[in-house]
């Protein structure tokens, strides 16, 4: 079984304490979401979390230092999907896709039926093997958004990392987006993703980190973390919170006076 | 997958036999008009003395450097391409060619070049290998690209303003046409001392950048991602840096500078490919060495009162893929 454990994590870029403090652990079969306002520290949490920025305190995946880990070890435990859609280079869908398999390969080998077959596996499960030929660079964004998931998922990673999928994205793709996270988890995989749709977030995760000023203010079920006073807090907004319902539902009003 | 494509054994067959040809045509026709007779005859040992010299000490050497030159700048091209993730990169942005050249003007300013003929190619190495330390000092440990770049552009235009003051302070016009001649860039009169300056350091060149081909696929997604799937990038920068430096350094160590190769070739390369930057590499440095033997060959048999620089030639051949590329950006074709 997977697990992510952040034991007092702090990332300072430039002289910015970015995070500061952070302690928590992951579990697979969860989906977590992070969320916070801009400039929380989110994105910079779940980057510390990959290794990417130098953290202090530390992350251990399945017991061991992810800093210390080779980055292609690392790779296979965790695929992350960044924020922003960055393709620069006009590839076509299944080579893009294919790329996830990068971790698994041995130096100068060429893609085996093994990585084929996960390719194809992660092609169907965010159901983009209609767009195998395409150029990624030229899909519209909600197609974009599923193809650069499906990279992720070829990594066939126990651990999948998604900062902001839904950005840019409409209703409807937002929705096929949070159904692919939440199909992960409850496949048994370890599931963060960063949010800012609030209801989104309580719809469908398990569980929310609520961050503010780069520290930890909540962590609970959705119905534990999202309070109207929290809200008013942290985001400086006058919220109703209705928690009658399958999941609580989040209608803003205005600016908190 | 582009109109184009080819599947990538037979583009690199096809490559290689264009390369080839362009070798053997290359060895075949020269300002000296020989029988393929007397060539074949020279070739096998048996031959008159001046097509055996014509052959061995002029044409062979010619023909391995074009190979050699033209396959380390279409690759650099290449590389660097993906690496910037820009398509108008080419091997000079990393200023070492404009160092290596700034080495060989001083090697002729100075009067150096005539002690011995490899002074200059070596003192042009000498200048590529300083341009790498001083990339090392300017760009730091970051892993940007764009340090990269603001770094190549501070070592090239340091190195061009040595070139132009060589040329300002030059004693006489003899010197100054001298050092204009060597910078348009030419395969003329290089002997195997040349070869041997030159392919150890395209060999080095060559190993680094292919090496990068999967960091660079990596790449195409930013990054951030490419990290998160395993990619080293200081490693990546460290093989860039070091492949371009001393494969293009030694390349135009003997050449002089001959641009537009490593800009031209991957362009015409990707669209047969999947246009993936990995898939590019190899291609880019067939098509480069068959391109560069082609221009030079043209040099030779185009009958002109003075012989064509190999570098004039080549900068001719760069604009009509511009304005390829212009007219596509415009949707006029």
């Amino acid at each position: 079984m997977v697990s992510l454990v952040l034991d007092h994590v702090g990332v300072t870029l430039g002289r910015r304490a970015v995070v500061q403090d952070v302690s928590a652990a992951f579990g697979a079969g969860t989906l977590t979401g992070i969320v916070g306002p801009n400039g929380a520290g989110k994105s910079t949490l779940a980057r510390a979390m990959l290794a990417l920025v130098p953290a202090s305190g530390s992350v251990s995946i399945d017991g061991t230092g992810a800093a210390a880990m080779p980055r292609a070890e690392l790779a296979r435990r965790i695929a992350y999907v960044p924020q922003g859609q960055t393709l620069h280079w006009p590839l076509t869908v299944e080579r893009l896709v294919g790329l996830g398999r990068l971790p698994h390969l041995a130096p100068m080998s060429r893609i085996s039926d093994t990585d084929a077959a996960a390719i194809e596996r992660a092609m169907a499960r965010a159901d983009v093997l209609e767009l195998r030929d395409r150029i990624a660079t030229e899909l519209s964004g909600g197609e974009r958004a599923r193809v650069l998931f499906a990279r992720a998922l070829a990594v066939e990673a126990p651990a999948l990392i998604a900062d902001e999928p839904l950005a840019s994205l409409d209703p409807g793709h937002q929705i096929d987006v949070m159904d692919l996270l939440r199909a992960e988890a409850n496949g048994g995989g370890l599931v963060i993703t960063v949010l800012h749709d609030l209801t989104m977030a309580a719809r469908y995760c398990d569980r929310l980190l609520l961050i503010d000023d780069g520290r930890i203010v909540a962590d609970g079920t959705p119905a534990e973390v999202l309070t109207a006073g929290r809200l008013r807090a942290v985001y400086g907004i006058d919220a109703r919170v209705e928690t009658g319902g399958d999941w609580p539902t989040i209608t803003t009003f205005g600016r908190a006076r | 997958m582009s109109r184009f494509a080819l599947p990538r054994w037979s583009l690199i067959a096809a490559l290689s036999l264009l390369t080839l040809a362009a070798a053997v045509g290359s060895l075949l026709f020269g300002a000296v008009d020989l029988s393929v007779a007397r060539l074949i005859a020279a070739a096998s040992g048996d031959g008159d003395r001046v097509a055996s010299i014509i052959l061995f000490d002029l044409r062979l050497p010619r023909t391995v450097l074009a190979l050699g030159v033209g396959a380390m700048l279409g690759l650099a091209g290449a590389a660097l391409q993906g690496y910037l993730r820009n398509p108008l990169a080419e091997p000079s942005v990393l200023g070492t060619s404009n160092a290596a050249a700034l080495g060989g003007v001083a090697a002729i300013y100075f009067g150096l070049a005539e002690i011995h003929p490899v002074v200059l190619p070596l003192l042009a190495t000498g200048g590529a290998l300083l341009s790498l330390a001083l990339l090392f000092i300017l760009s730091g440990r970051a892993e940007s690209p764009l340090t990269l770049i603001l770094a190549g552009i501070a070592v090239g235009t340091l190195a061009v303003a040595g070139t132009s003051l060589a040329l300002n302070l030059s004693p006489n016009p003899f010197a100054a046409m001298e050092i204009m001649t060597w910078l348009l860039g030419s395969l003329e009169n290089r002997s195997f001392e040349h070869v041997w300056i030159a392919l150890p350091c395209i060999a080095i060149g060559m190993a680094m950048l292919l090496w990068n081909g999967r960091a660079l696929d990596a790449l195409t997604l930013g990054e951030d991602a490419a990290q998160a799937l395993g990619t080293d990038l200081r490693r990546t920068r460290l093989r860039l840096l070091i492949g371009t430096a001393i494969g293009v350094g030694g390349a135009v160590a003997v050449t002089g500078a001959i641009g537009f190769i490593g800009l031209i070739v991957p362009h015409l390369i990707r669209p047969l490919t999947d246009r993936s930057p990995s898939a590019i590499l190899l291609p880019s440095a067939i098509g480069g060495a068959a391109l560069l033997t082609l221009a030079d060959l043209g040099v030779r048999i185009i009958p002109t009162t003075n012989e064509l620089k190999l570098g004039v030639v080549t900068a001719f051949l760069g604009v009509p893929v511009f304005l390829i590329h212009l007219m596509r950006e415009r949707r006029l074709w």
